[in-house]
């Protein structure tokens, strides 16, 4: 069975058909990566597999359940149980410090566990900046404590709006390699980006135009191996 | 750590570390429970300090025998009845008609030290009479006998002469006894205060040669007119011989002006508990505008509404308290400053309205913070994380 499966999916605003009947599947354990052109319908459908937003029509189904008529406190709590979410402007509180940021998700789904946090932390390469607050983090950083965040409470999936848009490129490397490393934990991925470099290390792409599925590739070279990056 | 803990760990952490926002909403509040706990202050000294002031326009009570006298035992048993603190002053009064020169003149004999607290507003030239010999006369009186500070005067004492002063005729008046006064002051009141001469009861006592018993005894007391009310119905059960009435002109004088005070002082509380309100919506309005991003990411990780409610209803709680107590503390130093100009003394500290200030401040926040709140929960996670 497919974690996740949207069928016919739309999204429409007004006239504008953000989405127009997407099917789309993706395998527990599975790297996938969604590309194309901006007002393509990245965005919408990460906020629709994220349980944000509502799709307008078609079933939308996540570990076997259909999520897409369910309401607002319904979603909460599958976004708290079964989501994990990276967001492209790191979306961090700016008065927690890093590990109380990744405490924040485990206090929503359920004990905070500090040195949980600090391992996941360190998973991340940031044991030694876990009591710096974002603003004493680089954007580098600020990214992996999102991704720290995200993976704290083993989430079914984990979402990644253009985790890299906002990076250099040696904190793109890094990003990059602990999503390699999370694949090989048998995480399923589901990265948006522009970035053609990001989406080829993923093992398949997926090609969104004007709310529709254009084409999809499959990475013939994916080796899911990890390159050794030292965290920092 | 337990999610209690990081709850609280996470709402000082907005608080402590969101400085400048959480000063002006602090100063907000602060500012608002200081004008409430100064006015609450007020509001309840208002009738102490109002009583105060009020006792100088004289007796409130007036207590006169059921028979002929009223004793000097009848007046200390009723003063025993009168708490301490209320008693602004008991002055009882013995009126004979004596001569000076051959003309009647109406002699009253008192403590005068009482006098002095139950009529503060009897204007003295010269001294009050302080020890026996000493005279003090009215302004009238001084006037028609030429009396005047140090003079000395003879007054004399015939129980013929009560049917002179009644406007009776008698062809001759034969002194039984007499006493040598110095004159110490002349007094003016402008009332008929000044058709008398005054004299402390062992110099009528020795001029009458009558025991010291007293007509009239005027009570000053500071109470509202329940409270006399009260007294007086309790006096005159309790003191046998004696009855004791309210001076109707005064006690309803104190009445309404104590209560237009009031309700202006209560109108001005509700007005600043209105405008603190609006002032601490404002900003927790502000707060969570400033603060949708956040809430946003909050409900993307899962935080629900009760979450959210209970995480800014926290902050307002805190904020509340904390703003309670200072404006509390401030409060108390807004009345001293209010009651030292307007009343010239000090206010009394009432210790239980700081944690009714506390209370107040809190429940206030929590109302203020009721639509921002609310406007927090219907914020979309997704448009928020947009950045929408």
């Amino acid at each position: 069975m497919s974690l996740l499966e949207l069928k016919n999916v739309s999204k429409v605003y007004g006239s504008l058909h953000a989405l127009d009947h997407v099917n789309l599947t993706v395998e527990k354990g599975e790297w996938l990566a969604i590309m194309g052109p901006s007002g393509s319908g990245k965005s919408t459908m990460m906020n629709i597999i994220g349980a944000l937003d509502k799709a307008t029509e078609g079933e939308i189904l996540l570990d076997g359940e259909d999520i897409s008529k369910k309401n607002a406190k319904a979603l909460t709590d599958i976004r708290r149980d079964k989501i994990g979410l990276i967001f492209q402007q790191f979306h961090l509180v700016s008065y927690l410090t890093a590990v109380e940021n990744v405490m924040l998700a485990q206090y929503y789904h359920s004990v905070p566990d500090e040195k949980e946090a600090l391992e996941a932390l360190e998973r991340v390469g940031l044991s030694d900046r876990a009591h710096h607050y974002p603003s004493q983090l680089s954007g580098g950083e600020q990214q992996r404590v999102c991704v720290a965040r995200a993976l704290i409470n083993y989430p079914e999936i984990i979402l990644a709006d253009e985790p890299t848009g906002n990076l250099d490129e040696a904190n793109e490397e890094i990003v990059v390699e602990l999503f390699r490393k999370l694949h090989l934990e048998g995480t399923t991925l589901v990265v948006v980006t522009h970035n053609p470099e990001v989406a080829e290390v993923a093992q398949r792409t997926v090609v969104l135009r004007n709310g529709r599925v254009d084409h999809e590739t499959i990475n013939e070279n994916f080796t899911g191996k990890i390159k050794h990056i030292t965290l920092q | 750590m337990k999610r209690r803990k990081m709850y609280v760990r996470m709402v000082m952490a907005s608080l402590l570390r969101r400085r400048s926002r959480m000063i002006i909403a602090l100063l907000a509040i602060s500012i608002g429970a200081m004008i409430l706990s100064g006015l609450v202050t007020i509001y309840y000294d208002v009738p102490r300090q109002m009583g105060q002031q009020f006792r100088s326009y004289g007796a409130n009570m007036i207590l006169t025998a059921e028979g002929e006298t009223i004793t000097p035992e009848q007046v200390e048993q009723t003063i025993a009845l009168i708490p301490e603190d209320k008693l602004v002053g008991a002055a009882a009064y013995r009126y004979q008609t004596v001569r000076i020169n051959d003309r009647p003149v109406m002699a009253c004999a008192a403590d005068l030290e009482q006098v002095q607290k139950t009529s503060p507003f009897w204007l003295v030239e010269g001294e009050w009479p302080s020890q026996e010999g000493q005279l003090m006369a009215g302004k009238n009186i001084a006037r028609t006998f030429n009396l005047k500070e140090g003079k000395r005067t003879t007054c004399t004492f015939a129980p013929e002469a009560q049917t002179e002063a009644s406007g009776s005729e008698t062809e001759e008046i034969i002194p039984d006894n007499w006493t040598d006064f110095t004159v110490t002051g002349i007094l003016d009141t402008g009332g008929k205060e000044e058709d008398y001469v005054y004299m402390l009861p062992p110099d009528m006592e020795k001029l009458t040669g009558l025991p010291t018993e007293y007509d009239v005894c005027e009570l000053s007391v500071s109470a509202n007119s329940d409270q006399l009310s009260e007294l007086a119905e309790q006096i005159s059960t309790q003191v046998e011989g004696i009855t004791a009435r309210l001076v109707k002109r005064v006690t309803q004088s104190e009445d309404t002006v104590l209560t237009k005070l009031q309700s202006l002082v209560l109108l001005v509380t509700v007005v600043v508990l209105a405008l603190t309100m609006i002032c601490v919506a404002t900003t927790m309005t502000a707060v969570v505008a400033e603060r949708r991003k956040e809430i946003g990411l909050r409900k993307a990780l899962g935080a629900s509404n009760e979450s959210i409610i209970a995480e800014f209803m926290g902050e307002g709680i805190v904020l509340g308290a904390f703003g309670g107590l200072l404006g509390g503390l401030l409060g108390f130093a807004f009345a001293q400053v209010v009651s030292r100009n307007v009343f010239n003394s000090s206010i009394r500290l009432m210790p239980w309205l700081i944690p009714v200030t506390i209370l107040a401040s809190v429940v206030v926040t929590g109302i203020a913070c009721l639509i921002p709140i609310r406007s927090a929960t219907q914020i979309d996670p997704a448009l928020v994380l947009k950045g929408e």
